[in-house]
């Protein structure tokens, strides 16, 4: 049975009316038309959601042999964060925009797409969006849009949505999906593995450098709607490639599901660069309403000398619980993770990362940066493995807190499990607040107490904010000011 | 331009600064001495507007502005400037970005435009040749690793930069070697105007062996109880401080 609801409540542009400064800026919700399934999860929903996107027959496979697994399974309660009660009944778990033709038509894009897109800064037309960057534009359960995939095709690059994917490299997307997150990883993970609509798959032949940065930009509309996106990249032999993510969604006072896998190969000597900026609705000042953010994300370093570096910028979200981790099998191998997590009001977050050391030689790097303000809580959660036989591999992680104010909370729970003898781990950890000594200090420079925590902060977070490519580093900059105002004073 | 009449203030509700009056011109430079515990830096405290201390009677106008109405930020735009006796860190933070705000803050504030980067490196660049600082100091994070030296030689390279009309250096001889005097106080007298003025705020007299100031104030338990031309400074070196508390101590 398919249904269709006309989910158009009437809500006002938030941006213009009542968000001031400082407040969630793209919170605003597009009047789209919008192809839903019912809600609740069963059997027939899968099935349903396998057969709106034509899938053949060993992908719905894939998503039954999940879902049967994850009746199994349980929502894990280990982390450091207070998750109310989920009905996984009261989702929706597809929502499509219904896409009208344009007049001026850029290939066939919905004008009122185009439109959300440019408030959010995403210009859909090639020529329009930063030289450099190709996007792919996800908006609820598919994605509408793929730019430069020509330029890249030249190089035998492929970019497109996972679902097309699915259909156009059926032998990438077999051989590569679930090796590094199987379908029995984790609750989320399988959930996502059972109900997952679109997301970005990319592949990398090889011997080549991508030329330029791909990003995925993710944006949950609709109500009651679940967000499920599956990415794969695969960085082939000498390949490499910088990909960046970003999100958002609008504010409601319900709260809402995200529960994404990310999945890297990196074979011999490729590298990938793989970057977050996760600004999902937050929730208001009083903790109503926010996204839930469970993720999956891992890299697997499969062949020697492969590179796999994550940097995330987390400032949105009601909850985040996601460990970005790297799996480094192939001798000489690198993991890195960068790390900025805010927790302002009443947001929490339980993030880090696993260094899997299996080959020889291994290296991995953590700095993690948590500022908590207001009655934020932030937790660093990570893992450093070292196995028999990963021998002289070395482990460097930095877990720095900062705290701003008297009511949040920053907690670090760092697990070393290391079973080599010549492998070196080192683990710094230092928590801090804002100096009123500092303040003082750009006070009497000319410098506003605003203005000088925004700068402190940024500071703070320089080691993490320079990992990303240049043209978004500013942006994370502004998003962390942005994401802390009002938090001093 | 800055004019202090009868000043008292407190700390944690504890006296401190118990009666204080001193007008400072332009083209001034006064120096105020005194024992520890005297007093000083809570006036410089007092003049930069530092929260903790709480100003419990009398008045200061700088250009005829009431200053204590002032924010801390305020009172720097108008042209204050504090040479802090401990220099703060701030880690992550450089010295470009630092300084590059603080100027536009105060060009805001004179109705300028903010001013481009290369200008603004060339700004830079001239200060530093003219305070004799390590060009590699400017590159570093807000006195993070700095030396007592380099702390206070950074002091000055901000006022140059900053050209206030009022610049209060608290102390900032203190822990310096004689190389180091030398170059901060070069750059005090470069910097010397005859539309601004200086308070030197030291313990000792040798710091005014290179800023020659007009007045020497000597301060005691919260009041100014003696104030005279720079030979003052010379006979406090000579017979130390204690003669001066025995003539307070008489008088009280």
């Amino acid at each position: 049975m398919e249904e269709q609801y006309k989910l158009m409540e009437k809500e006002q542009d938030k941006i213009i009316s009542d968000v001031t400064s400082g407040e969630y800026k793209y919170g605003f919700h597009s009047d789209i038309e919008t192809d839903t399934i019912p809600r609740g999860l069963n059997e027939d929903v899968i099935r349903l959601i396998s057969s709106k996107k034509n899938e053949p027959e060993w992908l719905l496979e894939f998503r039954l042999k999940s879902y049967r697994h994850w009746q199994t399974m349980k929502m894990p309660r280990w982390a450091n964060l207070k998750i109310p009660e989920i009905d996984y009944q009261d989702i929706i778990y597809y929502a499509a925009p219904k896409q009208k033709k344009s007049a001026d038509g850029i290939n066939g894009i919905d004008p009122e797409l185009k439109k959300t897109f440019d408030k959010l800064g995403i210009p859909l037309e090639e020529q329009k969006y930063l030289a450099g960057v190709a996007v792919d534009a996800v908006f609820d359960s598919v994605s509408v849009r793929t730019t430069f995939r020509e330029t890249l095709a030249e190089l035998g690059i492929v970019f497109c949505s996972f679902s097309e994917a699915v259909r156009e490299y059926p032998e990438l997307v077999k051989r590569y999906m679930g090796s590094v997150v199987p379908y029995t990883d984790n609750f989320f993970a399988t959930l996502n593995s059972a109900v997952f609509s679109d997301g970005s798959f990319c592949y990398i032949p090889k011997g080549v450098r991508c030329p330029m940065e791909l990003s995925t930009y993710f944006r949950i509309n609709s109500a009651n709607t679940g967000q499920f996106e599956r990415t794969l990249l695969v960085a082939d032999e000498e390949a490499y490639v910088s990909y960046l993510e970003g999100c958002t969604a609008p504010m409601r006072d319900e709260h809402q599901l995200h529960a994404a896998v990310v999945e890297i190969i990196a074979e011999k000597n490729a590298e990938v660069k793989y970057s977050t900026v996760q600004n999902w609705y937050p929730g208001d000042k009083n903790g109503n309403g926010g996204v839930f953010n469970f993720v999956t994300k891992r890299g697997m370093c499969r062949g020697e000398n492969s590179k796999i570096s994550w940097t995330q910028i987390e400032t949105g979200s009601a909850i985040t619980w996601k460990y970005p981790s790297c799996i480094l099998r192939g001798d000489n191998s690198t993991g890195e993770f960068y790390s900025v997590a805010v927790t302002n009001n009443y947001q929490q977050a339980d993030t880090g990362t696993k260094m899997i050391h299996m080959g020889k030689n291994t290296k991995s790097t953590v700095v993690s940066k948590g500022i908590a303000a207001g009655h934020g809580q932030n937790s660093y959660r990570g893992l450093v493995k070292v196995l028999k036989n990963a021998s002289n591999s070395r482990n460097f992680s930095q877990c720095d807190s900062l705290l701003l104010g008297n009511r949040c909370g920053a907690h670090t729970f760092p697990y070393l499990e290391v079973d080599n003898q010549s492998a070196k781990v080192e683990h710094e950890a230092t928590t801090s607040k804002i100096g009123e000594d500092q303040i003082f200090y750009c006070n009497q420079r000319g410098i506003s107490t605003e203005d000088a925590v925004a700068l402190i902060i940024n500071g703070y977070a320089r080691e993490v904010i320079n990992k990303l490519p240049m043209e978004f580093a500013v942006e994370a900059q502004k998003l962390l000011q942005i994401s802390l105002e009002g938090s001093v004073g | 331009m800055l004019v202090i009449n009868n000043l008292k203030a407190a700390i944690e509700g504890k006296n401190i600064l118990k009666g204080i009056s001193l007008e400072v011109r332009p083209g001034e430079i006064h120096a105020i001495m005194g024992p520890n515990g005297s007093g000083k830096s809570t006036l410089a405290a007092v003049l930069a507007g530092r929260e903790l201390v709480e100003v419990t009677e009398g008045s200061i106008t700088f250009f005829g502005k009431d200053l204590l109405d002032m924010s801390p930020e305020a009172r720097a735009r108008e042209g204050i400037f504090l040479g802090f006796q401990y220099p703060i860190e701030i880690p992550g933070v450089s010295m470009v970005n630092f300084m590059k705000t603080a100027v536009n803050e105060h060009r805001k504030h004179n109705g300028l435009g903010p001013l481009s980067a290369s200008d603004f490196l060339k700004l830079m660049r001239e200060k530093k040749e003219l305070v004799e600082i390590d060009s590699k100091l400017a590159n570093r994070s807000v006195n993070e690793g700095f030396s007592g030296g380099e702390k206070k030689k950074n002091e000055i390279f901000q006022m140059a930069i900053l050209e206030p009309k009022l610049a209060i250096l608290d102390e900032t001889d203190s822990g310096l070697d004689i190389d180091a005097l030398r170059i901060v106080a070069n750059g005090v007298n470069k910097l010397r105007r005859a539309d601004n003025s200086t308070i030197v705020i030291t313990h000792y007299q040798r710091l005014l062996d290179y800023i020659i100031p007009d007045f020497v104030h000597v301060m005691y338990d919260g009041r100014l109880v003696k104030s005279a031309g720079k030979e003052l400074a010379m006979e406090l070196e000579e017979k130390g401080y204690d003669w001066i508390k025995k003539e307070v101590d008489i008088q009280d």
